[in-house]
């Protein structure tokens, strides 16, 4: 079953990581990634810029407003796509994700349709 | 669990909103200071046992506010006649926590905690070590060894600085517009004296180099506090694009490398991408001002894959339309290199020629007139610039530099 996990936590802390422990978060992280993408559950994961570096359109009146569209505590700061066997196999996941990278929260989100599109890079 | 990076982190990020706000509490930089350590002693203590609090910076205003009120009871029984009037302020500041999360007062609060270093009083070097103390919270041996002084004499410096800003009185009323719009300005302008400061230390991976980082995320949240300041995003912009090249900017031995002869593989694209954005955001409110131009001018290099793909000539007209806005011979100087590359050396050469009067003591327009010369084949008359240049060098790298040009020459003098 394909799931996502939404990644937040707050952005003023994750900014104010030195070089170096973000590294450190990194390569904790990728251990996990390593053996979820050997074990072929893990598809396209990303991590996205700051939110000051977003722009947001209100459809409904074509307005473009500066930032996020969702003032929120903590950020949407990236997400895994991944194949998995259900919830608890997330969830599990998801704890694995968070000792690796304190702070913040997963939310697992199934997924409707997935389209992998043109291979980026 | 939590790790201990992870509290620093949380710590550092929430310090100019937590400070911030215990500064219009107490209404002393001091206080509020001491406040907000003792609330991070008590956060080491109770973080890792209870797990982090869902935001940092409350739990750290309250817990601040109380020890605050505690050390100020303390201190009062300590008197034989408590002050009624401070006491009264300080059961009026125990109102709910509620009134904190007020976006603007918020906003207010941080802005004001990173005004108060910009007094117009305080010579730059002073501003940007003031706030590396009270909005970034480093410690004075930090902040010393940045600035390659001692720490008693950064302590001492520091210690000035903040009686200076004690004795103008701390602005606590709530900004209008306009004022608002110059504390901004202010700030952004401190922030960028900031970023030079790391800028101007090289290659070097060291405390000093790594102003610019804190130069970059002081600019960050300032452009979250003011997310559609056009100017805002260009000046995080223009430091963003400048700090990508980082990595290229010196070689191996410490030698300048110029922007045409950089391994732009080496350039930080993720920070070039950020920059790029912030640049298209900024395009769009069409209020161009001194930051976006020189972040448009930035954004060309940094789109450029090889240094012949750059548009010399969209760089020359942004230079003018930063003349236009700011003008300035050091400006001009910059738009005769952009214009040498449309035009050919003797264009160039004869924008810069009035400017000799008043930069005739600047490093950089030796140098570029030494290489503008060189390019239309008059040696001798590049080697005086080069002298003069050499002269004028501020770091050795310079003078270095500029001494390879003239190896080159002498090379060339020989082999023709």
């Amino acid at each position: 079953m394909l799931y996502a996990i939404l990644c937040y936590n707050a952005e003023d802390v994750v900014m104010s990581w030195s070089r170096e422990e973000d590294d450190a978060v990194m390569a904790r992280l990728n251990l996990t990634h390593e053996r979820l993408t050997a074990e072929g559950k893990l598809g396209p994961s990303l991590r996205l810029m700051p939110t000051t570096a977003a722009t947001t359109l209100i459809k409904s009146q074509d307005l473009v407003i500066d930032g996020p569209y969702a003032e929120t505590k903590e950020q949407l700061l990236g997400f895994y796509i991944l194949d998995i066997s259900g919830l608890d196999e997330g969830l599990e996941i998801a704890r694995e994700l968070g000792r690796a990278n304190p702070g913040g929260a997963y939310e697992l989100r199934p997924l409707r349709l997935f389209l992998p599109g043109a291979p980026l890079t | 669990m939590i790790d201990m990076a992870w509290i620093d982190a949380a710590l550092i990020s929430a310090r100019p909103q937590a400070v911030g706000a215990l500064l219009r509490y107490f209404r002393d930089l001091d206080t509020a200071e001491e406040a907000f350590q003792d609330a991070c002693l008590r956060a080491l203590k109770s973080w890792p046992v209870n797990g982090p609090p869902r935001d940092p910076a409350a739990w750290l205003i309250m817990v601040g506010r109380n020890a605050g009120i505690d050390g100020a009871r303390r201190r009062a029984k300590q008197t034989t006649l408590p002050d009624e009037a401070v006491l009264s302020d300080i059961e009026d500041a125990e109102t709910p926590l509620a009134e904190r999360l007020d976006g603007a007062d918020y906003r207010d609060d941080v802005l004001r905690l990173m005004f108060i270093c910009c007094h117009p009083d305080l010579p730059a070097t002073q501003q940007v070590a003031l706030a590396l103390r009270i909005v970034s919270g480093l410690s004075v041996r930090q902040i010393a060894r940045a600035f390659l002084v001692g720490e008693s004499a950064m302590e001492q410096r520091i210690t000035r600085a903040k009686a200076k800003i004690a004795s103008a009185g701390v602005p606590f009323e709530t900004p209008g517009p306009a004022e608002r719009a110059e504390r901004v300005a202010a700030v952004a302008a401190m922030i960028y004296l900031l970023f030079n400061e790391g800028y101007s230390a090289g290659g070097r991976q060291d405390d000093r180099a790594r102003l610019a980082d804190e130069a970059i995320r002081l600019a960050r949240l300032l452009l979250r506090l003011y997310q559609t300041e056009p100017e805002i995003m260009g000046l995080t912009a223009l430091l963003l694009l400048q700090h990508a090249r980082a990595a290229a900017r010196f070689d191996a031995d410490g030698e300048i490398v110029l922007l045409d002869d950089q391994d732009r593989s080496l350039w930080d694209r993720r920070l070039i991408g950020e920059g790029l954005a912030l640049v298209d955001k900024a395009m769009r409110h069409r209020r161009p001002g001194p930051y976006q131009i020189q972040a448009a001018i930035a954004a060309l290099h940094g789109r450029a894959a090889r240094p012949e793909d750059t548009d010399w000539g969209e760089i020359a007209a942004l230079y003018e339309a930063l003349e236009r806005q700011n003008p300035s011979p050091v400006v001009t100087l910059n738009r005769a290199v952009a214009v040498s590359k449309t035009d050919g050396p003797q264009a160039a050469l004869d924008l810069i020629a009035p400017l000799e009067p008043r930069l005739a003591g600047y490093f950089h327009f030796h140098g570029v007139r030494g290489a503008l010369l060189l390019e239309l084949g008059q040696q001798a008359e590049a080697r005086a610039a080069f002298n003069q240049a050499i002269a004028l060098a501020n770091t050795p790298a310079e003078a270095a530099h500029i001494r390879r040009h003239l190896d080159r020459l002498m090379l060339n003098g020989e082999t023709r």
